[in-house]
């Protein structure tokens, strides 16, 4: 199950709109074992594309050494998908480097730019196996 | 000459969960096969077969000093004693 604060998931699907239709990326950074998604990082495509998302490899040095200095890793690693379903692709399994987060999928097809639902989902991808869970919004993450 | 090399955690299996490795060699492709001769079955997740060689993959990030090495001459960028090299897989998708 990922748990999110509702701020968090606004962020990321406001990310996703604005950036419709190219795909959205980025990541949300926790205290390393807590399970918790509590700093949201917007990232930049480099790909710049609506079919293909990659962090720009100066920019993720940057992000891992700043989780690094703070104790955190990735918790939540989310990319959205703007003509397609909310569920990771061959490319997105196969690519998937972080067995311990929660991949968010975030679909923009239906609206696009505008107000409207997307569709927002969650996995895990581990060794190439695809598990959706549940993803469940809270009006904050509780204390820890 | 020592060069501390920082395993990230998919790669970690190969290093007995080892965060960061010791390592030698006077260019990348040196040091890549020295850590092959320490934690088989490394290299193959870093480099891929090529037309007369290797090369790095393709999603597969290398730094030397926080520099990505594929600006710096790839498997051929120079490492001198001291240098770190930092080992991340691209976070990309389709």
């Amino acid at each position: 199950m990922l748990t999110i604060a509702q701020a968090t998931y606004g962020a990321i699907v406001a990310h996703a709109k604005r950036d419709h239709p190219d795909e959205a990326c980025g990541v949300v950074a926790g205290p390393e074992g807590s399970d918790r998604p509590e700093r949201f990082i917007e990232m930049v495509n480099a790909a710049g594309s609506p079919t293909f998302y990659e962090f720009d490899s100066t920019d993720l040095l940057a992000l891992y050494r700043e989780m690094d200095d703070r104790d955190e890793e990735p918790v939540v690693i989310y990319h959205s998908h703007t003509a397609t379903e909310a569920y990771p692709s061959v490319t997105d399994i196969g690519l998937a480097s972080e067995p311990g987060a929660h991949y968010v999928l975030v679909s923009t097809r239906e609206h696009g730019n505008n107000d409207g639902r997307v569709e927002f989902r969650s996995y895990r991808i581990v060794d190439g196996v695809v598990t959706e869970e549940d993803v469940s919004v809270v009006p904050e993450l509780p204390t820890p | 000459m020592t060069i501390e090399v920082r395993i990230p955690t998919i790669l970690r299996t190969y290093t007995d969960g080892a965060k960061a490795v010791p390592g030698e060699g006077a260019s990348l492709g040196a040091l890549i096969d020295d850590l092959e001769a320490n934690h088989p079955g490394i290299k193959e997740r870093l480099v891929e077969p090529k037309e007369d060689g290797v090369d790095l993959r393709r999603f597969v990030n290398v730094y030397v000093n926080d520099e990505d090495v594929r600006f710096i001459g790839g498997l051929e960028a120079e490492l001198s004693d001291g240098d770190q090299v930092v080992v991340l897989p691209a976070v990309a998708g389709g």
